[in-house]
């Protein structure tokens, strides 16, 4: 069976120059990247390399980024790591209501440990108006925490806006870019925050490493403790094939990103486009417009979403409905819900993200099965 | 599309269903293997001592999902984990915590039959193409070309047999079932697994109730009300004997079961069980064992499945529990066609409302209801 892959949003296959570089990179660069002799100096030139790579798709200087064992721990650094270096003794923290859980679990552990959360209700578009930013601000607040773009919807949040906010006030912001890096342009001058998660495995490279856009002047203090790597600010010998790989990703990403852009909004939009003209009783879920190109996120009324996955997988098409959890099992998603989709159309939710290996073919093969698959699980349902 | 319709197998990870996919796989047919995750084990945080972490053997741990897609890779099928979590959640646990507070003795096992396994399950399987399901039940279905009723009989494996768990199956779902494991022993069954070196071939059988650990039903129900904010009523009352003599004070009605000896916290000079609870007026009736022997019962709800219907003064033997060995008995209509009147030929003990009353002719089920 031909397999088709539509969940670039849960991560990407990688590209064919990025695993060049890895692998390469692992048979020959074995050195400790804090090693003195040549072994070293040789890993180190990587690490810096990939360094200037990141920087320059994101315009930033390389000082500014520390790179992570992935996204997660690059949230978990930004929020914890804040909070802490505030040392407020009431500290108060901004954030959203449809935030990934690699920032909203920190949040809540912060919250068990006395630190007031506000998280903020967003409107059925997916995209958080800067003004009730500003109102939730309060004089202990030491943390505003939005993220760029949604992983489930692909709805755009204002940030140059929160930016200015944050800034006026004086209050550090955090961004998790994880889902944006590498879709839209990510330029840390027009956008104005000064911690910006990133991760390497949305972008065409290995799973497992990431990185940290920490402004000049930023305070954080260090979750890890060991050597001096990366500033102080992540212990740990570094990753270099992962690290190498990342910043060949994020080169071929800084060269491909409006073509690719064009390209894969344009399949979106076909698909789209066909399963609402063919399917009575679909919609779009948050806002059409301001959304990463590749991301769709559609209910089909009357159908069980995860009955939906595990039909089209069976034909050969990866899809999904939203957050999968440790077991495997669906849990409904906190983003529909936040938004204002009642328990019913967030079960008959799916997401689609969209990626460099589709084509107009694979769009049309999934629009057919998807409509005989909706028109199959809408007879026989008795419970929906 | 699949070449062939695959037939959904209820993977629970243990040795039974296991058995089934493989031997469904070795027969040649298109197979597709579902878990239901039913009950999250972290939830009920306080009745695990290490909070749920690690739930070996029981129902939904992620140890058992683990042990699912192992056995689902091993014989090369498709594999997924569904949750109906929801489902189990409105159609089991909570109506087994409501019978409970009432004063009955509920069966979640049937129910999970009823409403989840051979319902939403079946439904599930249709879903993603699967006409038929298949499970590691110990029972056997067969279709009486006479009367073009599906039948179900007991197991072959006696001691293993579960029909008393699927008096609720109608014909729509018993046309659409398969119970591979139902000709053979557990020995047989373990055996096969060995010899297709399946590698949950020796694991331990599953205990009773799978969403309550070590079988607790007063911890678990504490901590459910807890849970929900049912406010912890006093539910403490008297203890009295069948004549209404005070014998002391217990914890609350749903802690005791009918025939149930221990935990009266009452020094006799003969045993005493529980006869009755009374929940409204939180009274728990003791008596001697012979108070407990009952000769006749309502049960309601019946669900015909070997015949269509009960003839004039049909003869069944009756089962009133699980472990109950079956006994003769006449059956009696009533106004309600869905209503029998049950009547043993020597008095039973313990006859526990809650429970399900299940009539065999033989080896055959021939239907059964809710004790009253």
């Amino acid at each position: 069976m031909q397999r088709f892959y539509f969940d670039h949003n849960a991560t990407t296959p990688i590209a064919p120059e990025v695993l060049e570089t890895m692998v390469s990179c692992l048979g020959q660069v074995y050195g400790n990247a804090s090693s003195i002799h040549y072994f070293g100096q040789n890993a180190k030139q990587r690490l810096e390399a990939a360094r200037r790579q990141l920087a320059a798709l994101i315009h930033a200087n390389p000082t500014e980024i520390v790179f992570t064992g992935g996204g997660t721990e690059a949230d978990n650094m930004a929020i914890v790591g804040s909070v802490r270096a505030a040392a407020k003794h009431a500290a108060h923290v901004v954030t959203t209501a449809i935030e990934h859980p690699a920032v909203l679990a920190p949040c809540a552990q912060l919250e068990r440990e006395g630190v007031a959360i506000t998280r903020l209700r967003i409107g059925s578009s997916g995209v958080v108006n800067p003004d009730e930013v500003r109102r939730a601000l309060r004089p202990e607040t030491v943390l505003i925490s939005v993220m760029h773009a949604n992983n489930e919807l692909g709805t755009i949040q204002p940030i140059a806006e929160i930016a200015r906010i944050a800034h006026e006030a004086g209050v550090p912001l955090h961004v998790d870019g994880v889902q944006a890096l590498g879709k839209i342009p990510v330029d840390m001058d027009a956008l104005g925050p000064d911690l910006y998660s990133m991760s390497a495995h949305k972008l065409y490279a290995p799973k497992g490493v990431g990185a940290l856009y920490i402004r000049k002047g930023a305070k954080l203090a260090p979750l890890t403790l060991g050597g001096h790597h990366e500033r102080d600010r992540r212990p740990g010998t570094e990753n270099v094939p992962g690290i190498a790989a990342f910043g060949a990703a994020a080169e071929i990403a800084a060269r491909n990103l409006s073509a690719d852009s064009e390209r894969i909004s344009a399949l979106r939009d076909r698909l789209e486009n066909t399963l609402l003209d063919r399917i009575p009783g679909s919609g779009i879920n948050g806002s059409r417009w301001n959304r990463t190109p590749n991301t769709s996120n559609m209910y089909f009324d009357g159908i069980d979403g995860e009955a939906l996955v595990i039909a089209l997988d069976l034909r050969g098409f990866a899809v999904s409905t939203g957050a999968a959890c440790s077991s495997g099992a669906i849990a409904p998603s906190h983003v529909l819900t936040a938004i204002g989709l009642d328990a019913e159309r967030a079960r008959a939710s799916m997401r689609f993200s969209l990626g460099r290996s589709n084509t107009a073919e694979q769009v049309d093969a999934l629009a057919d099965a998807l409509c005989a698959s909706v028109i199959h699980l809408r007879r026989i349902s008795v419970h929906a | 599309m699949p070449d062939s319709q695959p037939i959904a197998v209820a993977m629970s990870g243990g040795v039974d269903s296991s058995t089934v996919a493989a031997l469904l796989v070795r027969q040649g047919h298109s197979v597709v293997g579902l878990t239901m995750q039913l009950w999250n084990q972290r939830r009920l945080p306080e009745l695990v001592p290490d909070g749920g972490a690690s739930s070996h053997g029981r129902c939904c741990s992620l140890d058992d999902v683990y042990d699912a897609r192992r056995v689902a890779e091993q014989v090369g099928i498709p594999y997924y984990v569904v949750n109906f979590e929801r489902q189990f959640e409105e159609h089991v646990v909570k109506p087994f915590v409501d019978e409970y507070l009432a004063g009955r003795t509920p069966i979640p096992c049937t129910l999970c039959n009823n409403y989840i396994k051979f319902d939403r399950f079946l439904e599930m399987a249709d879903s993603v193409g699967a006409h038929l399901i298949a499970t590691g039940h110990y029972a056997r279905i067969r279709g009486d070309t006479a009367t073009g009723r599906y039948q179900l009989l007991r197991a072959v494996d006696d001691g293993k047999d579960q029909t008393y768990f699927l008096f609720g199956l109608t014909q729509q779902q018993l046309a659409r079932t398969l119970f591979p494991l139902g000709e053979l022993t557990k020995p047989e069954v373990r055996e096969l697994a060995r010899s297709m070196n399946l590698a949950v071939a020796s694991k331990g059988d599953s205990q009773e109730i799978c969403f309550i650990p070590n079988g607790d039903y007063a911890a678990f129900l504490t901590a459910y009300m807890r849970e929900a904010g049912i406010p912890k009523r006093a539910t403490e009352g008297e203890i009295v004997t069948t004549d209404g003599r005070p014998l002391g004070i217990h914890a609350g009605v749903h802690r005791f079961t009918v025939g149930q000896r221990r935990g009266l916290g009452i020094a006799t000079g003969e045993p005493l069980y529980v006869i009755s609870t009374d929940p409204a007026a939180q009274r728990v009736v003791v008596g001697g064992n012979d108070d407990l022997l009952c000769k006749r019962f309502f049960a309601r709800d019946m669900n015909w499945i070997s015949i269509p219907a009960p003839t004039p003064g049909l003869r069944a033997q009756v089962k009133i529990r699980n472990k109950h060995a079956a006994a003769p008995a006449t059956i009696h209509a009533t106004d309600d066609p869905a209503r029998i009147e049950v009547i043993f030929d020597q008095p039973q003990r313990a006859v526990t409302p809650g429970q399900g009353a299940v009539l065999y002719d033989g080896d055959l089920v021939l239907g059964g209801g809710w004790i009253e």
